[in-house]
């Protein structure tokens, strides 16, 4: 697997902490997925408000730490923002998201290559929510960016793999740049096709933690992840329109 | 004197953030300050002093995807 700003992962798996049930069922189902990273947030507190057990939570998980910039729209918020997770979470990591659509939560992309040029010149390692436009990536890149992470999908709209084509195009024009599919994944096999693709991450958190059984729906990522990775390092065999058989036809009995 | 905490009116005394940070009861708290819009690192918060008005934003680690 491709280093993360030289970090290896020991999985592919990233993981949301958003929406569980209770922080018990969010520990279950962390440790049924086995997941590489976590990924929190930063929210308003109050005296002995929830952020400080919050954190301990995380602590305990032992796995690197990827905050995001959730819910800024501009890029001084989400400048800010990043800072403020710099200090907090103690990491050189962000999750940089600047939202330009409310409704599909479609990145800004000119707001967003704008605060990551900010953020990576004061060398934070910037992880981008961005689209799968080949530009935008380059762009992130030249301003110093190692990790590319498009949509798969609107975030929490569990549809899966909205653009296969620019997301095989996008593995193909940066050969050597971590991918991530963040946002969309509803279902493990959306998970396995991405992994397929020759993604090296996928992100995920509404599809595990609104499932029924999110740490079994953790354990069913987690496997469609390694298969998926699995399946693009064997080579897929390509499709065909029409059928092969896969028995010999040589050496068959004529019986009619 | 009079501030806006985390988008709520509230009346304090202290004046120095880390003072003031006390005051509200987040002593070692794990959290991150701005003030009026501007980031304070943990280091800088002794040198920044609160105004009447001041726009106070405490944030500390939450869920998130």
């Amino acid at each position: 697997m491709r280093a993360f700003y030289e970090t290896e992962l020991t999985s592919s798996l990233m993981l949301g902490t958003a929406g569980y049930p209770s922080p018990a069922i969010l520990a279950k189902a962390f440790k049924a997925s086995g997941a590489g990273v976590c990924t929190v947030s930063l929210r308003r507190e109050s005296a002995g408000g929830a952020g400080q057990d919050f954190w301990a939570l995380i602590r305990e998980l032992g796995i690197p730490i990827l905050p995001n910039t959730a819910g800024c729209h501009t890029v001084k918020e989400a400048v800010t923002t990043a800072h403020m997770a710099r200090e907090v979470f103690d990491t050189p990591w962000i999750k940089l998201e600047v939202i330009g659509h409310t409704d599909t939560l479609q990145p800004d992309v000119f707001a967003l290559v704008e605060a990551a040029r900010v953020l990576l010149e004061d060398g934070v390692q910037v992880f981008p929510y961005t689209t799968d436009d080949l530009v935008v990536g380059e762009i992130l890149l030249a301003a110093g960016g190692e990790v590319l992470m498009p949509w798969g999908a609107p975030s929490g709209a569990g549809r899966g793999l909205n653009n296969e084509y620019a997301l095989r195009a996008m593995r193909s024009e940066f050969p050597e740049v971590p991918l991530v599919v963040d946002a969309g994944i509803g279902v493990p096999s959306h998970a396995a096709r991405a992994m397929e693709l020759g993604f090296d991450a996928v992100l995920l958190n509404t599809a595990v933690s609104q499932a029924g059984d999110p740490a079994q729906m953790a354990r069913a990522m987690a496997l469609a992840v390694e298969a998926g990775r699995a399946a693009f390092q064997a080579a897929p065999m390509e499709p065909r329109d029409m059928a092969e058989p896969s028995t010999p036809v040589i050496g068959k009995a004529f019986l009619s | 004197m009079r501030i806006t905490l985390n988008g709520e009116p509230r009346d304090v005394t202290a004046a120095r953030l880390t003072d003031l940070l006390d005051e509200l009861g987040f002593g070692d708290a794990r959290v991150a300050t701005a003030v009026n819009e501007q980031f304070v690192a943990v280091a800088d918060r002794a040198g920044v002093i609160v105004a009447e008005d001041d726009r106070l934003e405490i944030v500390a680690p939450m869920q998130g995807g």
